[in-house]
């Protein structure tokens, strides 16, 4: 599995890392995190408002920082 | 905060028609006005359309969208309920403009962006002759 939270990396951005790091681990699964602060990059997803996540490739959340559970959740689907 | 960055609340999304009638190019510079003007940021209905999942979960996160449509087909308002989206819609239709009679002026924009907004660009164009921001 691909996340990637998109964002120039501001704190809420910051904190959507932490929250899908600790989903990741709580799952006790194999996931790839990383970032995608190239604002370019970020607006080709046609994500306006960061916060975003991807898993996949496919932006499942924007302009909002998710909780963990909330990413546990995105996750388990 | 990191320069560039895109996480300040949401707030209004405005998506015109932008159709290819005068009344759809009415809507289109409504939506410009109020965008400049700081009332609304003017959004892609057609990434709604297509269903750009980007662009729906951005919408997702705004406080209030708006359509605006030339006339009574309404895709805007169409588009944005097809997505599952609740919209405040306004018509120029309602408003009085017909297809194929509208003239499109300065003028008209500010009077149909002041009633979508309640009258606010009309009293900060009292203010500074120029227009709401100065154009």
């Amino acid at each position: 599995m691909r996340i990637e939270i998109l964002g120039v990396g501001c704190p809420k951005c910051k904190q959507l890392t932490a929250n899908a790091e600790a989903a990741v681990k709580e799952l006790n699964i194999q996931a790839e995190i990383s970032k995608v602060t190239d604002i370019d990059k970020i607006t080709e997803y046609g994500v306006m408002m960061t916060p975003a996540l991807a898993v996949d490739g496919a932006v499942v959340s924007a302009g909002k920082v998710l909780s963990k559970d909330d990413i546990k959740k995105i996750i388990l689907k | 905060m990191a320069s560039n960055c895109m996480c300040n609340e949401a707030g209004v999304l405005i998506f015109p028609c932008s159709g290819g009638s005068d009344v759809g190019e009415l809507s289109d510079r409504v939506a410009r006005k109020m965008a400049k003007c700081g009332q609304a940021k003017m959004f892609c209905l057609s990434g709604i359309g297509a269903h750009i999942p980007g662009m729906i979960e951005s919408t997702k996160a705004a406080n209030k969208l708006i359509a605006i449509d030339g006339c009574p087909v309404a895709c805007s308002k169409k588009t944005l309920e097809h997505a599952g989206f609740k919209v405040l819609a306004f018509n120029l239709k309602d408003m009085g403009f017909e297809k194929g009679k509208t003239k499109v002026d300065e003028d008209t924009i500010e009077k149909v962006a002041s009633k979508i907004s309640g009258g606010k660009v009309e009293k900060t164009i009292s203010r500074n002759s120029g227009g709401c921001c100065g154009n």
